[in-house]
């Protein structure tokens, strides 16, 4: 407890008991910590000589400005959405997964496959069937570190993180080989079948069908983790296995699940992000959305909500510095920066969760300033 | 044949040396309690201030100082984060290394105005006279020298932190914390230590990859030696002698890819790039289990409270 007495009014800080602070409290919390990333990420950009204010005129114009920046905008959060509610998943199951990025490469390889091979069946069996191969792909690929985890007690942290370098190359050597285009100039896949393509639902832009798929998902994410037994349970695994243990839940089976989940979620982005934009595999079709869906989660407060408005923001961040980078010639990769500020400084809002604030009157000569470490 | 042997003996100890030398720092921080995820934002700082400070100065050793200390500062921010702020270390990590990594591309871009030189200073292998003339071992003498001092770090370590009450404390620190504060050690200021010396070696390791192989930076450059080099440390069992082994170990992987692709062998370059990262899956799952880490690992330290 610290107590400072200024004239006759005491401000006393106090570690709280509860670790659980009001909503009030906690989006003033991340209100405080993105203003305080803008302002680290001002200062970066008036230390390369560009106008901070101008940087992010151009950045909200460009994010919001006109229909097709906003479609822009809402296609780059769907893969960030999906992919950060299947984190949503594995993280409150206790389980700290790094590899959405692989299992979106996973995901996107698998609806390829089905997408290019049958893509002359008609579009309402051909779009399901390559969503569910894709599903399937990130599924297993994440749920490998899950059975190691639940299994062996390998650290899925790095076996999450492996397994995307694994996914990364296995696609370079496929769209090198076995599955590169029939013209063979790039290495890249032969596009999809047009029946394979997800629709667009909004003319004129590039917003497809994926943007109401993944708006379905957060109500499903939601569903399942606070209206169903099996979210119960994954929920107890995360707040204490050894509780949830006692109380007959199989803890190692909820694991492998929910890795699983969060790996088909992945999985999905990765289909989709291929059949609704690109309609065709290549290296680096992810842009790493796997890495960005996890700031994407953790600043959504691991709620569907939450996630889905941080995933919109980050979205917007893509789409407004690309525009930033043609305008003012700010590299792009300050996006990464301000992501980085994002994670650190959500993080320590957590920290001033914890404690409550109070302002108490009274007479400053009874009490003399005192500190208590 | 032999030459085969000596060359790809050549390559493995080169590889092994940016790991090794970030993996040991990494040791330091595993044994006072704190997982250090954010080595790959470590590392990239110190190949890229690595790279800048021989740019400007023309010299390899301004640059692996600058490297250090470019290491060091995103080792501070994992020493805030976790040990006053404590926070979710691995969390913390990831948010430093996306940081980091998007902060040297960025500075990449705004430090360089007319371009990034082509090369800059490198460290020049030093031959050791004698040695390195002899058949087949002789090109582990005909290495730079940042591969020495990592090899010479190996028994230092090992005897600072077992044969010396600096050790024991840190020790005890990752293991106790609560029977380390109660006779008088500062917990938190030795996991600070810890950090700082994380973020010098890592930071040299980082260095060691731009001004010991290529003399160029590259955006992203580390590609995960991060984390390899900290899962090193539990592949290694917690020990400098077991680091050597599994830097030499992941080397050696990389190592392979490079000699097989030169022989024309037929088999596809990106099944030896997934080598080192298959390869850390496996002897993880075979390790892990046998061995017990610190028993206070990414637990912050609060007095008073158990």
């Amino acid at each position: 407890m610290i107590c400072m007495n200024f004239g006759g009014t005491q401000v006393r800080v106090e570690r709280k008991k509860r670790t659980e602070s009001p909503l009030f409290q906690k989006v003033l919390g991340i209100g405080i910590a993105l203003l305080l990333v803008i302002l680290v990420t001002g200062i970066i950009i008036a230390l390369s000589g560009k106008s901070p204010i101008a940087a992010f005129q151009c950045m909200i114009k460009g994010a919001f400005g006109t229909k097709n920046s906003v479609a822009e905008t809402l296609i780059k959060a769907v893969p960030l959405l999906l992919s950060g509610l299947g984190l949503t998943i594995c993280y409150r199951t206790g389980l700290t997964s790094v590899g959405s990025e692989g299992q979106i490469i996973m995901g996107g390889l698998m609806a390829t496959i089905v997408g290019v091979n049958l893509g002359g069946l008609p579009a309402p069996v051909v779009i399901p069937m390559a969503m569910i191969a894709g599903i399937l792909g990130g599924g297993i690929w994440a749920g490998i570190a899950g059975l190691l985890k639940a299994k062996l007690g390998v650290s899925e942290v790095i076996n999450t993180i492996m397994l995307n370098y694994v996914a990364t190359y296995l696609v370079a050597y496929l769209v090198d080989g076995p599955i590169q285009e029939a013209a063979g100039h790039y290495p890249q896949s032969d596009l999809l079948g047009k029946n394979a393509w997800l629709p667009i639902i909004l003319p004129g832009t590039r917003m497809h069908l994926g943007v109401i798929l993944a708006a379905v998902s957060v109500v499903l994410v939601y569903m399942l983790l606070w209206k169903l037994p099996l979210g119960y349970q994954m929920r107890a695994v995360g707040n204490n296995p050894i509780a949830a243990k006692t109380n007959g839940i199989n803890v190692a089976r909820n694991m492998v699940l929910a890795m699983f989940l969060s790996g088909a979620f992945a999985g999905l982005a990765g289909s989709v992000e291929i059949m609704g934009i690109h309609h065709r595999l290549m290296n680096g079709f992810s842009s790493s959305y796997g890495f960005d869906s996890m700031a994407v989660a953790l600043l959504g407060g691991l709620h569907p909500v939450g996630v889905t408005i941080a995933a919109i923001f980050f979205g917007a961040l893509r789409t407004g510095a690309n525009t930033m980078q043609r305008t003012l010639q700010v590299p792009v990769s300050l996006v990464n920066v301000i992501q980085g500020l994002v994670i650190l400084f959500v993080l320590m809002q957590a920290l001033l969760s914890r404690f409550t604030i109070r302002i108490i009157q009274r007479n400053a000569k009874e009490k003399g300033a005192k500190q208590h470490a | 044949m032999l030459d085969i042997v000596s060359g790809f003996l050549e390559a493995m100890v080169r590889m092994a040396c940016p790991i090794m030398l970030a993996s040991l720092g990494a040791l330091f921080t595993a044994r006072s309690g704190i997982i250090n995820f954010a080595m790959e934002g470590i590392m990239i700082m110190g190949a890229f201030f690595g790279v800048y400070g021989s740019y400007l100065s023309g010299n390899p050793w301004v640059g692996a100082l600058l490297g250090m200390l470019g290491g060091l500062a995103a080792a501070v921010v994992l020493g805030i984060m976790s040990i006053t702020v404590k926070v979710d270390q691995v969390v913390a990590g990831t948010g430093i290394n996306v940081l980091f990594l998007g902060l040297t591309s960025y500075l990449c871009t705004v430090l360089y105005p007319d371009g990034q030189p082509s090369s800059v200073e490198a460290f020049q292998s030093v031959e050791i006279p004698g040695l390195s003339s002899l058949p087949v071992v002789g090109v582990f003498f005909q290495q730079n020298l940042l591969v020495y001092l990592a090899f010479l770090l190996v028994p230092l370590i090992w005897y600072l932190l077992n044969r010396t009450t600096f050790g024991l404390c840190l020790r005890s620190v990752g293991e106790q914390p609560h029977a380390a504060d109660s006779l008088g050690i500062n917990v938190n200021r030795m996991r600070y230590i810890a950090i700082l010396l994380a973020g010098i070696l890592g930071g040299l390791g980082g260095a060691a990859l731009s001004l010991g192989q290529v003399s160029v930076f590259m955006e992203n450059m580390t590609s995960g030696r991060g984390y390899v080099a900290w899962s090193a440390v539990t592949v290694g069992k917690w020990n400098p002698i077991g680091i050597m082994g599994a830097s030499l170990l992941f080397g050696g992987a990389e190592a392979v890819q490079l000699r097989l692709q030169a022989l024309g062998i037929e088999i596809p370059q990106q099944f030896f790039q997934m080598l080192p990262y298959l390869l850390t899956m496996i002897v993880l799952a075979g390790v892990v289990g046998r061995t017990v880490g610190p028993k206070a690992m990414g637990k912050p330290f609060v007095k008073g409270e158990r």
